[in-house]
């Protein structure tokens, strides 16, 4: 069994908890405790129906408001896959949310409602999700039951998002017309909509391929924490512990130390007590190398025909998440895998409309749940590759110096 | 040929992967991270993830449990088992202790549950701790499910939901200022049935009281709960020796059993994944107090 991580996205009253609880329920991962909780608040509310989004919304504040704060993540398995949900709200804090949840997702999925078709916010979903690189969309076409399971206007929906996303960077897209409030085409194929002919929206994450998003050829390997045990059994023993971001790598290969550029071969791979041949992402391991070079956290084990930019000058798409906006000549911290750093904005290039692709170049500045062009400089070298190439050396966080807070995220052009 | 097929994990291997990295970016980035644990299965696992993230060194940090002075038994010796094979210092802070020195009152009322708090922020506060790994996963709790990995307690040792630092890719942000200190939970993606696995795959040793045995239990507001010195009987309730097991290893005044034959890994996980209740509303006295019972806790400094 393996895993898929989803992020959801939507606007407020497209049917989002509703297909979130439904998939939970239909999965058993709702459990009567739960769904007597909800059916008794519900009912305490007024409600004549059971209010499914009252399972996602866990917060006190949240039940009090009828509102969505943060990002939450659920859980359901099927015979075949493990699934996370990445659970973003649709209206506050938005495009700081859909970051953060797409930053970690296999695939997003987009729910549009029926009856208003595509809008302003489902473009913007999709942009986000292109720009975050998130392999998989599935747009889940919702409330099929209220436009009378009209294949006219799913097609109107599906050509209108077909030649949309034409203009982004999705590589795989999977269009669904689905009811959340009557289970049509969520987990069972829908008997209303006997003119659709493909997977119902359980079987598509069920079975989506996702065994070619990882990098698998380039190697990377941040070094994060040294091992030496100082114990008799173990007196010389010096291993290099991470998480593989990408390539495989193999006892007896030929490494390079970066940013030292100190050459050597992989001596070999531990993996708790077993030494193992090869080793690939997201395994997390200890390498140990032939030569006693001197490496420490922070460091990069990649290869000498094959290395990643070691570089001071950052250029990234930059998304800013917190009310104090980015300017030029700004001191920050930015942490970039096993390496925290300190930093400064040398230039906001553009600030981008996420609506129309506009680039607006006389932006001065980046305001909260904004996406702009900026370059850093850092005082010390990072080893970088575009976002586009690997997920993991490819990104950054930014902090606030005097706050601590994480202020924005980075991926590298 | 190899295909990009056969360099896939399993869901467990990818969550272990995941664990260990967290427990070796603490190690690296915390001045004197401490491992909380409870004595039950998730506290147990976390252990085991500690032991691989820095083998053949030893777990760099040490193991502290807050004692409720009513904890199982079996519970304790499985504890005492573990801490010597990691060859880590075992700190115990202990409610009583905390009750005689006027830390935390005890009014009688208050559950050895919600005396854990500052019990707990005491000792993270006397020994200087800045990072306390926790065994928290997200499914256990609807409140938890809103919960970071790393999630910042202020030096009130408190926890602001709405102000939460948002977590992207596996960039987790460690910075502190004085007195504050971060709470992290390596188990945040993992579930019940999970677990389970893991011990299973792993074949970890866990308390005795997860497994079937005959027990001397009474029935106290729909749960059965162990006879013990501690709980006194109540008008009318009667002890009887039923076939039980635990799905939680709490306060054992306040945590139930369920009647089972279940006494194997297998036998369990057979059990869990048939289950019509959650653990915690199954056998929890705790959080039913109120619906926000856990997020109130929590915002307290609640693990």
């Amino acid at each position: 069994m393996d895993m898929l991580r989803f992020a959801t996205a939507g606007s407020v009253d497209d049917g989002k908890s509703t297909l979130i609880g439904r998939l939970l329920m239909d999965s058993k991962a709702i459990f009567e405790d739960q769904l007597e909780q909800v059916e008794s608040t519900s009912k305490s509310k007024g409600f004549d129906y059971t209010d499914l989004s009252l399972f996602t919304d866990g917060l006190r504040s949240e039940r009090e408001q009828g509102i969505t704060i943060d990002v939450a993540y659920r859980y359901f398995a099927t015979p075949r896959r493990k699934f996370i949900i990445a659970d973003t709200p649709g209206h506050v804090q938005y495009t700081r949310n859909m970051v953060t949840g797409a930053s970690t997702s296999d695939m997003g999925l987009v729910l549009v409602d029926a009856r208003n078709g595509l809008t302003e916010q489902s473009r913007r979903h999709a942009v986000l999700l292109s720009l975050l690189r998130v392999p998989h969309i599935t747009l889940a076409v919702n409330k099929m039951d209220l436009v009378d399971f009209s294949e006219d206007v799913f097609r109107k929906i599906q050509e209108e998002f077909v030649a949309f996303s034409s203009k982004l960077e999705i590589n795989d897209l999977e269009i669904i017309p689905i009811s959340a409030l009557q289970g049509d085409n969520v987990v069972t194929r829908s008997e209303n909509m006997p003119w659709y002919e493909g997977p119902s929206l359980m079987y598509h994450l069920e079975n989506v391929q996702i065994a070619a998003d990882r990098d698998l050829r380039d190697v990377r390997f941040p070094v994060q924490y040294v091992i030496r045990p100082h114990s008799d059994e173990f007196h010389d023993y010096r291993g290099y512990a991470g998480q593989v971001a990408g390539g495989i790598l193999k006892k007896g290969d030929e490494v390079i130390v970066q940013p030292s550029g100190m050459t050597t071969r992989i001596a070999g791979i531990d993996r708790f007590d077993q030494e193992i041949d090869e080793a690939f992402p997201p395994m997390s391991v200890t390498v140990r190398l032939e030569d006693d070079v001197d490496v420490s956290r922070g460091d990069m084990i990649t290869r000498v025909n094959n290395q990643a930019e070691a570089t001071q000058d950052l250029d990234a798409l930059v998304t800013w998440m917190t009310t104090t906006p980015l300017k030029p000549k700004q001191k920050l911290k930015i942490k970039h895998t096993t390496n925290v750093v300190r930093a400064v904005t040398k230039e906001i290039q553009y600030q981008l409309d996420v609506n129309s692709l506009h680039r607006n170049q006389e932006a001065e500045e980046l305001k909260l749940n904004e996406i702009g062009r900026v370059k850093f400089r850092t005082t010390q070298p990072l080893m970088l590759d575009a976002y586009e190439r690997n997920r993991v050396t490819g990104s950054f966080v930014i902090i606030d110096e005097a706050t601590g807070n994480t202020v924005g995220a980075g991926t590298i052009v | 040929m190899t295909t990009h097929q056969d360099y896939r994990l399993s869901h467990l291997d990818e969550l272990e992967a995941e664990s260990i990295h967290i427990f070796r970016e603490v190690a690296a980035e915390f001045e004197k991270p401490v491992i909380m644990f409870s004595g039950g299965k998730d506290s147990i696992v976390m252990l085991r993830l500690a032991q691989k993230a820095f083998y053949p060194a030893k777990v760099p940090f040490p193991v502290l449990q807050v004692d409720t002075g009513y904890d199982f038994p079996e519970v304790l010796a499985t504890r005492d088992r573990w801490v010597e094979a990691l060859g880590s210092q075992l700190i115990v802070a202990s409610v009583e202790d905390a009750i005689r020195d006027g830390v935390v009152t005890d009014d009688g009322k208050t559950s050895r549950n919600r005396l854990q708090i500052g019990t707990l922020l005491n000792a993270i506060d006397e020994n200087g701790f800045t990072a306390a790994f926790g065994g928290g996963r997200r499914d256990e709790e609807k409140a938890r499910a809103k919960e970071r990995v790393y999630s910042h307690r202020d030096e009130f040792g408190q926890w602001d939901p709405k102000n939460q630092r948002p977590e992207l890719w596996s960039l987790y942000n460690g910075q502190l200022h004085e007195g504050e200190h971060m709470r992290v939970f390596p188990l945040s993606n993992w579930t019940e049935l999970d677990i389970w696995h893991y011990i299973r795959s792993e074949q970890i040793e866990i308390p005795s009281i997860y497994f079937s045995h005959r027990r001397r239990v009474f029935e106290r507001d729909g749960m059965l709960l162990s006879e013990s010195e501690y709980n006194p009987l109540r008008e009318g309730e009667v002890v009887d020796e039923r076939t039980v097991r635990f799905r939680t290893a709490g306060d054992l005044t306040l945590t139930g059993c369920v009647e089972s034959e279940a006494d194997t890994l297998d036998a369990i996980i057979d059990e869990i994944s048939i289950a019509k209740l959650t653990e915690r509303g199954a056998t929890r006295g705790d959080d039913k107090f109120s619906e926000a019972a856990m997020e109130d806790r929590k915002k307290l400094g609640y693990f």
